[in-house]
């Protein structure tokens, strides 16, 4: 480099606006850049608006039966056919992402928290902090993570709250690890070292300098545990935890519909089962687009 | 000249990125002979890497050559089947690497991995291996083979990985060695002992070997001939002696300028004093007052040994039945120096002598086991290093680290970096206070006020080191502990930040503690230098005393181990 002689022509320009902007310009950045990653947030956004707008846009009751009307093939009066009390299969599938991706994101909001600050502690502090969380992390990870989540809920409740605990409990090892292997690597960086000298407490350093910088792996850890928790939740809903009928949710529809698959009438567990893999591959692709977003290095 | 053993003709490499296509070397032709040793001299990003890469075939899947020739005994190596060019590297040509425990397997007995290249060359089979590998290994001088031949590459010091991977690489005898930077993190004395290896036996075998290097006081002592390539380009060459007496362009000239010399000032250093004012003033004189302003006194650190073993909690519980002490080691051995105010010494000694635990012992970044560190008649010692962050002497001490790219954080902007003391220290609260003080310093530094809203991925090695020195005298701190502040980066750019440190000092009367392996660049920025070995100090005294005539053996040997070049 050869040495500028210094200017004082720009003004900063500082504020709120200009942060959205520069995170809207690297949105469209990499989205642009992968085609992947704009698939996947174009799933995303789907799925999103269908959470949202799911209980207007069904065009009928997901939950008035119509006997006469019992399980009927898709047509285009029912889309999805109806099920075996003549519900409208496609307007429960609607209906029921809401409640899905509420389960699921809580929960993993709850792990995120729960499981990256546990995972901080030990690695910044290390020592006691980080055999205590460590052992407890290993005994969690020690059962079937399903039968766990299954007995928690058994045990707690059949209620809504505890499959989102449950869940949340059995991906917390996941955050405590990754922030765990993060926050160790770069508790003695030079910029973390130079945060210490400017007068930062351990609590600031960590808040602002250590821990932002692991947060692009465990970004990518989000997306995958969303398709987790939504499998999860679906899952203890099939098998009858949780989530009751007559509630419209994909993992007991599949539930349902099971039961008429044999007998051929294949549209009650196919449309939920279809809705739920197409949630679990959103989150697996979108992995990457959230990294590279949290991440400023790929700022150029 | 007889016919080169390794003839470059024209070669243009292309590497496709995310911003398009960029091309990292144009055009580069050059020759190795039988029994010659070819030094490729240039800064980062001047594409010396690059070539060795090349003509080893080993470019990564985005770089691809586009054009030109690299003729091995008559193979053109550029456009040869891969099976073909696997069958020659390592038989033929062989490379050694920057990193030696990177380049070495590290779960895998380094007897082993000699045997593998070995074997995969058909050189030697079934009882012979062992015997081919012990030889290879006493070839490259390394004391007990037998024995080493069992060691795990972790069990061995930088400089005997660096044997091994000599040892790999000549174990089938090729007829060209490629070195890229084959001492870069290793010690003077280390680096000295390989350099004389790897020369040696490449006349011992009349073998052709191309030495790439940022160090123009190696490649001089070391080479035969020289090419200088500056951004993808040769620029230069010529035989050693001439091109340094009689350099052919610019860039030349103003690298020899920049690598510090026994003789060279600090304003001999910059590249552009020709044509710069600023060059006319002479380099600040030394201002130190009799003024004691840190005053070290039988400073000890001891680590326990082992404590990363598993085992380690057993051994705890096991010596405390026992009434045994835990065994330690003695990281600092109880040493006594004192800094004036506005004096600036130098802490040098090789890695592992505790010059750097002094210095963040000294700094507040972690706790001393004995002794007192005397700062401004406080006894700072004795304030553990974590509740240090809220002492009132804690903006009066500061630190510019090793690599600015890793001193700063990835995620802060150069203006957040170089505010962080003034907001949590300097009583700094709005933002435009923020600005005008950020904006003021980054102007002491030379940091045009623009790059401060970058991060630092968008800025250059030489802007980072502003930036990092900004953040460090933000708060006008009293003593700046500088933790091998050039080491990573390029001579031009360790030139520029050298003068500015002198200028800094100057102006704000700070006092330095400069911590370096490296002599020359110790001597021109400090009034007097502590020598450390395993702890102690070995030797203290007037900077240029000590370069000139040093009184013991280890200082001797580490003066004499410096790769000079005379002009």
């Amino acid at each position: 480099m050869s040495p500028l002689p210094p200017t004082a022509d720009s003004q900063p320009t500082g504020g709120r606006q200009r942060s959205a902007k520069v995170f809207w310009s690297q949105f469209v950045y990499i989205a642009t850049g992968n085609p992947v990653t704009l698939i996947a947030f174009s799933l995303f956004l789907l799925i999103v608006t269908v959470a949202i707008f799911g209980p207007s846009l069904a065009p009928f009751d997901p939950l008035a039966s119509d006997a006469a009307n019992a399980l009927q093939p898709p047509s285009w009066k029912h889309w999805f056919g109806t099920d075996n009390v003549g519900r409208d299969v496609f307007s429960r599938v609607l209906v029921a992402t809401r409640l899905d991706l509420l389960i699921s994101i809580t929960a993993v909001a709850i792990s995120f928290v729960v499981g990256g600050f546990l995972g901080m502690l030990a690695g910044y502090y290390g020592g006691w902090w980080d055999r205590l969380v460590g052992r407890m992390v290993d005994t969690i990870m020690a059962f079937p993570l399903f039968v766990l989540a299954m007995g928690i809920v058994a045990a707690a409740g059949n209620t809504v709250e505890n499959i989102v605990y449950a869940t949340a409990i059995i991906n917390v090892p996941f955050y405590a690890r990754v922030a765990r292997a993060e926050v160790n690597v770069r508790r003695n960086a030079g910029y973390v070292l130079a945060a210490k000298l400017a007068g930062n407490s351990d609590i600031r350093v960590m808040a602002l300098h250590v821990f932002p910088n692991a947060l692009p792996p465990m970004m990518v850890q989000v997306s995958l545990n969303m398709g987790w928790a939504i499998l999860n939740a679906a899952g203890l809903s099939f098998i009858g935890l949780g989530v009751q009928p007559p509630t419209a949710e994909w993992g007991i529809m599949v539930a349902e519909g099971a039961n008429y698959i044999v007998s051929g009438e294949w549209w009650m567990a196919i449309f939920p089962g279809a809705a739920l893999m197409l949630a679990v591959f959103t989150f697996n692709l979108m992995g990457d687009g959230l990294r590279d977003l949290v991440d400023p290095q790929r700022r150029t | 000249m007889s016919i080169p053993l390794l003839d470059v003709r024209d070669l243009t490499v292309e590497f496709a990125t995310r911003n398009g296509i960029v091309r990292a070397i144009d055009s580069v032709s050059l020759s190795v002979s039988k029994g010659e040793i070819l030094g490729v001299v240039g800064e980062s990003g001047s594409g010396k890497s690059v070539t060795s890469y090349a003509v080893m075939r080993i470019l990564d899947r985005a770089g691809n050559i586009l054009a030109g020739e690299t003729v091995y005994s008559g193979m053109d190596l550029a456009h040869m089947p891969e099976a073909e060019v696997a069958q020659l590297r390592g038989r033929e040509i062989s490379m050694i690497f920057q990193n030696p425990r990177t380049a070495l397997n590290p779960i895998r007995k380094v007897g082993h991995q000699i045997e593998d290249v070995l074997h995969a060359h058909a050189q030697a089979a079934g009882a012979n291996l062992k015997i081919a590998a012990i030889d290879a290994l006493k070839q490259v001088r390394i004391a007990n083979p037998e024995q080493r031949y069992h060691s795990y590459p972790f069990e061995l010091s930088g400089g005997m990985c660096q044997r091994v991977v000599i040892a790999i690489a000549l174990a089938c005898r090729p007829q060209l060695l490629i070195a890229d930077e084959p001492t870069t993190g290793l010690d003077v004395t280390t680096q000295k002992a390989i350099m004389d290896l790897v020369v040696d036996l490449a006349r011992e075998r009349n073998m052709g070997a191309l030495l790439i290097t940022h160090d123009l006081g190696l490649a001089s002592a070391y080479c035969d001939r020289i090419v200088v390539m500056q951004d993808g380009e040769i620029v230069d060459q010529g035989p050693t002696k001439e091109l340094f007496a009689n350099p052919g362009h610019p860039y030349t000239e103003r690298l020899i300028r920049a690598t510090p010399r026994p003789d060279s000032t600090l304003r001999d250093l910059l590249t552009d004093r020709d044509d710069s004012a600023s060059s006319e003033i002479p380099a600040p004189a030394t201002q130190a007052s009799s003024e004691v302003l840190l005053d070290v006194k039988n400073l000890v650190k001891t680590y326990p040994v082992g404590s990363a073993s598993p085992l380690s909690f057993m051994d705890s519980v096991r010596r405390k039945v026992a009434r045994t002490p835990a065994e330690t080691f003695r990281a600092v051995g109880g040493i006594s120096f004192s800094v004036a105010t506005g004096e600036s010494i130098g802490l040098v000694g090789e890695s592992g002598c505790g010059k750097s635990t002094t210095s963040s012992m000294v700094s507040r970044l972690i706790d001393k086991t004995e002794g007192e560190i005397v700062f401004d008649g406080v006894d700072i010692g004795a304030v553990p290093a974590k509740d240090f962050a809220r002492h009132e002497l804690r903006s009066a001490i500061q630190m510019v680290f090793q690599d600015p790219t890793e001193s700063l954080n990835p995620r802060f902007t150069a203006f957040q970096s170089i505010t962080d003391p003034m907001r949590r220290l300097g009583g700094v609260t709005s933002t435009d206070e923020a600005w005008s003080r950020a904006e003021r310093v980054a102007k002491q530094v030379g940091l045009p006020t623009h790059l401060l809203t970058r991060f630092p991925h968008q800025l250059s090695g030489g802007q980072k080191a502003r930036v990092v020195i900004a953040r460090a005298v933000a708060l006008n701190p009293k003593l700046l502990i500088l933790d091998e502040p050039t080491s990573a980066l390029d001579v031009s750019v360790q030139a520029v930040v050298l003068n500015l440190l002198a200028d800094l000092r100057q102006e704000m009367a700070i006092s330095y503690i400069f911590v370096s392996h490296d002599l020359n660049v110790v001597r021109l920025l400090c009034d007097r230098v502590i020598v450390m070995n395993a702890g102690e100090i070995v030797e203290q005294g007037a900077a240029d005393k000590i370069l000139s005539d040093p009184q013991k053996d280890y200082t001797k040997s580490l003066v004499a181990a410096i790769p000079h070049f005379s002009s």
